[in-house]
């Protein structure tokens, strides 16, 4: 049965128990609601609450678990001589997989018969013609021992789906007569369905936890299998990023440094430019510009932070990087030649740096704004000057918090994607020239995983190494700039 | 004084008192100063400024064109004898003659088109025009003569897509010199181009399909459409809004209204934080990982795209939530409390609505967030196909592979053809105005329901 009618079966039947409960409840107190224990609605409630809780949770589980465990079920009868040289189990599963999909498409297109497809041999079909003529396209010719495992995990799926739909159903029912049953006028039903819902919401707010683990977890489990394969310490110390196109073996060279070096050249850049543009101008808004110019500018400059990322990738790569050859290029207005191609470690920056200048601006105004005005009065009332004011009292007064802004940033630099993938180029460099092209840790997490590159190489892998440091950096940061933010807060509120 | 003359010659020494009207050099210098650091301030919200604008101007100015394609009105001759060659009219019959059957019409019509405005033609096959038209015409009129087989025998004028070179050159994107190395079109084809359109054969007009068609392969940039995307973005949305706005509220009311003050508590929160800050690319690897590796959700699929939204947008979410939950007074909970609400009563019949307004304001501005996110949407696969087809029905919306708005910009942005480049500023354009849309709505309801206490 498709997933959907099961949901929607089992939600129509947590409806008629919302009906049934009431009027059970309604019943057993003879009409009147005064005599009973909560008001009728919570009745219905909790009959809905028993029917379709317990049930859509099992669904999750028995969806996240059946996968893993067909999977081992399956990999446990293909023997391990009927692995290739040079491949893994995770390649023959997923050549499984494969087959059994195809083998689904062509029951539904009509090509095959179930009975067909459950006995089909490779000794006297050839499978791979037959699966072309319904559109599936495999790469090379079917093995025996991966079109039998590819039926048992057929059928092992479809026993499961089976089971699934049947465990379904009973403890939907199971909660509907269980609720129905329950519901007397002496019921406490409001207390009973208060705490599920407050389960629920504990459930809710456990969600960012769950988020956290889960990218953890991905990021972990692939990163070692990545340091299976490839060592560590070539990865965190090697200089030369240079992946192997065609896939496999020990060609590529992965070092990270590269890749690092260019995400902290781009960073640097545009902070440059973020940095002063932003902290000049949260200055002049907050304490010169009279309250008429901020309502407009202070908006007006918010805007680039809500401008999405890839408006600014396009930017770069068609408006900027042609704009900077221009002027820096071989045949540009000085003539000097230090840039070859639009994309580079500038253009990048440069436009990376105009989305910064809001982080900054608007995080240093609302700190510029928290130092006390006593301290304003008092450095105006010695006599000193606006700009001096701001530039040895407010200024160091809120220097923390401009620090953490500015960490801040810095980690939205250094996770940007967008933005390098289409305006830094994809050269992984240790240059000093900031007109070359230079590649980033996000930018190349973005092309080692949108290849053809099967899941299990090591070139694909490096890219949840990648994802890791990227990871690790940010978190780092953001640690980093929170604490340094509330620290100072805490001396002023 | 001391300190004064330790320190050298450099410090002023008065030598007599001067009018307090008269700037002494000191303050001349502290006041200039002043100005500048002032000027410094303007320059650099000047500069803030400038930038939005160059952004903002070089978006519209790129992309207008974008919404712009050139037509060509065309009348074909439907040779019942290249067509139906039995005459029989039998629907299976004219179905199997293929585009190629009628490219050979389509180019006569193109060359009686060029005869009959006059002009001396250089070419003298017929096939020799084929490069002023799009690839994509064959199929229109196939479709065309599939749906109305009556037609055959018949001159049915058409309006066609002219090719991209020759759209791209009344746009001023292609020119004479740029073409000398091009291998599909000619200086003679411009020269008939430039006489069609002064003739008004061949047009610039609004182009519609733009807006609702389907993406096309990399040869007919003249094709491609953002409109299947825009309902991938629209699938993605509905699962982003009916994911997170139920969990976001939910986990705010815990944190904001039940939650004791304890490690797991503090777990959440720091959690939450942090995750705010996550870059999005990190989400992407979860959504591949977790969905499309373990799970095995289908690749591309709007519902994993809005899956990972989803938990991108989580934080956004609980964080106005819990600013709008904390807004509402507690007097209000006081005053349910004492007639004998429960504590849950309290929340879901009377400080959840009085916080709707701002969480849903909160709602709209994390889903424009979310409409605009590029990077993770790379990683689950929505990005290095064509587009092609609208979903069929609502699972299918959901389920089949589809692209997204700003994917869909960004394989534009990557394709080689220039003439693409219009097309992902065009599509800026869009995704802009839908952004605009929402912020604007959030800030009508903001400003609408703001309730003051």
């Amino acid at each position: 049965m498709p997933l959907h009618w099961l949901v929607l079966i089992v939600l129509t039947l947590g409806a008629v128990g919302y009906i049934v409960g009431r009027r059970r409840a309604m019943k057993s107190a003879g009409g009147d609601a005064r005599f009973l224990h909560s008001l009728p609605a919570y009745y219905g409630t909790n009959v809905l609450l028993v029917t379709v809780v317990p049930a859509i949770l099992l669904l999750i589980v028995w969806l996240l678990v059946q996968p893993l465990v067909i999977n081992n079920q399956v990999t446990g009868t293909i023997p391990d001589e009927s692995i290739p040289e040079g491949g893994s189990l995770g390649l023959v599963m997923s050549d499984v997989r494969r087959v059994a999909e195809g083998l689904d498409t062509a029951i539904d297109a009509g090509a095959m018969s179930r009975e067909e497809a459950a006995s089909i041999r490779t000794e006297v079909t050839d499978v791979r013609q037959r699966l072309a003529e319904v559109g599936v396209a495999l790469g090379s010719n079917v093995r025996p021992e991966v079109l039998r495992a590819a039926q048992q995990y057929r059928s092992l799926d479809a026993t499961g789906d089976l089971a699934m739909t049947v465990a379904l159903l009973v403890l939907a029912l199971a909660g509907f007569g269980y609720g129905v049953l329950r519901t007397t006028k002496d019921f406490r039903a409001r207390n009973v369905v208060e705490k599920g819902i407050l389960a629920l919401l504990i459930g809710a707010a456990s969600i960012a936890i769950l988020t956290t683990i889960g990218i953890v977890l991905s990021l972990i489990f692939n990163t070692v299998e990545f340091f299976g394969l490839y060592p560590a310490w070539d990865f965190f110390l090697g200089t030369t990023w240079a992946p192997s196109f065609s896939g496999r073996g020990g060609a590529s060279e992965l070092g990270v440094l590269p890749l690092l070096w260019g995400t902290l050249y781009i960073s640097i850049i545009a902070l440059l430019v973020a940095v002063p543009i932003g902290l000049f101008a949260a200055v002049y808004l907050s304490e010169y510009a009279s309250p008429a110019v901020r309502s407009v500018a202070k908006p007006l400059i918010e805007i680039l932070a809500g401008i999405p990322t890839i408006v600014y990738g396009l930017f770069a790569l068609l408006t900027v990087g042609p704009l900077l050859v221009d002027v820096f290029g071989a045949g540009g207005i000085f003539g000097l030649g230090w840039m070859k191609g639009g994309t580079a470690v500038m253009t990048a920056g440069l436009v990376m740096g105009i989305m910064l200048i809001p982080f900054v601006s608007s995080l240093s105004d609302d700190i510029i704004n928290a130092v006390p005005q006593a301290m304003r009065d008092g450095s105006l009332g010695l006599g000193a000057t606006q700009s001096e004011t701001v530039r040895q009292v407010i200024l160091p007064a809120a220097l923390p918090g401009i620090v953490g802004a500015v960490l801040l940033a810095a980690s939205r630099a250094i996770g940007e994607t967008m933005i390098v993938v289409l305006g830094a180029g994809a050269a992984a460099r240790l240059s000093l020239n900031p007109f070359e092209a230079m590649t980033t840790v996000t930018a190349k997490i973005v092309s080692q995983l949108t290849g053809d590159a099967d899941f299990a190489s090591p070139e694909a892998l490096v890219a949840f190494a990648l994802g890791m440091t990227l990871f690790v950096i940010t978190l780092g940061l953001n640690v980093l700039a929170l604490y340094i933010v509330r620290k100072y807060r805490e001396q002023y509120e | 004084m001391t300190d004064m003359t330790a320190s050298g010659a450099s410090a002023p020494v008065r030598k007599h008192a001067t009018s307090l009207l008269a700037q002494d050099a000191r303050t001349k210098r502290r006041n200039a100063a002043e100005t500048r650091f002032k000027i410094y301030g303007l320059i650099a919200v000047g500069i803030g400024l400038t930038f939005l604008a160059v952004l903002l101007s070089s978006i519209v100015y790129n992309g207008v064109r974008g919404f712009q394609q050139t037509f060509v009105t065309l009348e074909v001759e439907l040779l019942a004898a290249k067509l139906d060659k039995k005459g029989e009219r039998n629907i299976d019959d004219i179905k199997k003659v293929s585009t190629f059957g009628y490219a050979p019409l389509i180019d006569t019509a193109m060359q009686n088109a060029v005869a009959k405005i006059g002009y001396d033609s250089p070419f003298e096959k017929a096939k020799e025009y084929r490069p002023l038209l799009s690839a994509s015409v064959p199929a229109q009129v196939r479709n065309y003569v599939i749906a109305n087989p009556d037609m055959i025998g018949e001159t049915v004028e058409f309006r066609v897509l002219a090719a991209s070179r020759v759209d791209g050159y009344l746009k001023g994107r292609v020119t004479r010199d740029s073409i000398a190395r091009d291998k599909n079109i000619d200086a003679a084809h411009l020269d008939i181009t430039d006489a069609l359109h002064d003739e008004g054969v061949l047009k610039k007009t609004f182009n519609w399909d733009f807006v609702t068609g389907a993406d096309a392969s990399e040869s007919r940039a003249e094709q491609a459409g953002i409109g299947v995307s825009m309902i991938g973005s629209f699938f993605m949305m509905l699962v982003v809004l009916g994911l997170s706005l139920p969990i976001g509220v939910a986990a705010s009311i815990y944190l904001e209204e039940f939650a004791p003050q304890n490690r797991f508590t503090d777990l959440i929160e720091v959690n939450i934080s942090n995750l705010a800050a996550v870059p999005s690319i990190v989400f992407g690897i979860l959504g591949l990982a977790m969905f499309i590796q373990f799970a095995h959700l289908p690749q591309s699929a709007p519902l994993v795209g809005g899956l990972v939204l989803t938990l991108m947008t989580l934080p956004t979410i609980i964080i106005s939530t819990r600013a709008s939950l904390k807004a509402v007074p507690p007097s209000i909970r006081d005053a349910a409390l004492g007639v004998g609400a429960s504590k849950m009563q309290t929340v879901f019949h009377h400080v959840l609505p009085l916080a709707a307004p701002g969480i849903l304001t909160g709602t709209i501005i994390g889903l424009a967030q979310a409409l605009g996110e590029t990077a993770p949407l790379l990683l689950i696969g929505m990005v290095g196909f064509i587009a092609s087809n609208y979903p069929e029905g609502l699972v299918d919306g959901f389920v089949s592979p589809n692209s997204a708005m700003p994917a869909q910009i960004f394989e534009w942005a990557k394709r080689a053809d220039p003439a693409y480049y219009e097309r992902a500023w065009a599509g800026i354009i869009i995704l802009l105005l839908f952004l605009v849309t929402m912020n604007a709505i959030a800030i009508i309801l903001r400003r609408r329901f703001e309730r003051r206490w």
